[in-house]
């Protein structure tokens, strides 16, 4: 359940920028979460609906951007999605591969008023 | 209006992790966080590992005079703590009253109260959880993951997470091999398409096999980072 406090940083980021634009309502938080972010959608958009109602979120809708896990090979350069976390190159077999995306966990954009 | 933000959701923690770094860098320390499933065996190997590497040669240890504190995390009592004080550790009891895994935060808070000088090696031992301990870094060196045979083979894909961002892997209860269905080769082989640099130990906490080549690892570890931060 780290979900509750993710969700509370989320709030925490969204109503820091709102107000920064000086902003009084959120409208849409644009999040992006990839496959490896150890996280569970469901429970974040649970934990959202709860950990909104007193903020200028409150009639906030989340946007969930899903980003799939993908490496590119240090050994040939070659770029691929990651399937079954095998981190293995499917070009030339080398096991030396770089994270390209899929452990995303952040607010990529706020819609406000 | 639309705003651009692009602001990662775990900064606060990450931040106050760079700050436990500094500090842990400052005092020479070497850090490690354990991590596991409840009843993996993370307080047993503790046990095992504080007299093995901190007893002086002089009473018949091999390694000899590691000074270790350990950072107990769990979500109620002092249980954990209490084991390890036997050992002659210095030690303090983190309770996170049903928080399920330790931040950073909480080990700022608690070296307030748990000087570090005089240290080699810290040890923080994380509530066992395989899932969200993975995604908040404490400011350790290295993260290590145990996992039990008694757990299944089956685990490392199932927890891809934790055992991507570990150093270590160590699996415990080898002795009870007879008595399960387990695959060791199974663990190893998942384990290592999922992190190919994951350095890999078999032990049994109860009969003591496999805890030098270990313990070995852990000094050779100190070593090199300690002479790594004293070059920073």
């Amino acid at each position: 359940m780290h979900e509750l406090s993710i969700v509370q940083n989320i709030l925490d980021i969204a109503e820091s920028e709102a107000r920064k634009n000086n902003a009084t309502k959120i409208i849409k938080i644009g999040l992006k979460i990839g496959e490896m972010s150890g996280v569970v959608i469901d429970s974040i958009n649970f934990c959202f609906e709860t950990l909104k109602t007193n903020t200028i979120a409150r009639d906030a809708e989340l946007l969930i951007d899903h980003v799939p896990l993908t490496g590119k090979c240090k050994n040939c350069g070659s770029n691929f999605q990651i399937k079954n976390y095998i981190f293995r190159c499917d070009t030339c077999n080398d096991n030396n591969i770089e994270i390209i995306s899929g452990k995303e966990l952040f607010v990529d954009e706020l819609e406000v008023e | 209006m639309k705003i651009k933000v692009v602001s990662n959701i775990l900064k606060a923690n990450d931040s106050i992790a760079e700050e436990n770094r500094g500090l842990f860098k400052e005092n020479g320390l070497f850090v490690i966080n354990l991590i596991s499933s409840p009843g993996a065996g993370k307080t047993s190997l503790l046990e095992k590992t504080i007299p093995l590497l901190s007893s002086p040669p002089s009473k018949g240890g091999k390694w000899g005079g590691i000074s270790i504190g350990v950072i107990e995390g769990d979500i109620a009592t002092t249980r954990d703590a209490e084991r390890i004080e036997k050992t002659g550790a210095r030690v303090i009891q983190i309770n996170t009253n049903g928080a399920c895994h330790l931040d950073s935060n909480m080990i700022r808070t608690s070296l307030r109260d748990f000087p570090l000088n005089g240290l080699d090696i810290l040890f923080i031992e994380n509530v066992g959880n395989l899932v969200c301990p993975a995604n908040f870094n404490l400011g350790e060196d290295v993260k290590a993951v145990i996992l039990s045979i008694t757990e299944g083979d089956d685990k490392p894909k199932k927890y891809p997470g934790i055992f991507r961002e570990a150093r270590v892997l160590i699996i415990n209860k080898a002795d009870l091999l007879p008595y399960t269905d387990c695959s060791i080769d199974k663990i190893k082989k998942e384990s290592l398409e999922i992190n190919p640099d994951l350095n890999i130990f078999e032990v049994s906490c109860r009969s003591g096999e496999g805890l030098d080549r270990w313990c070995n690892w852990v000094k050779a570890q100190k070593k090199t980072y300690s002479a790594t931060n004293l070059h920073e």
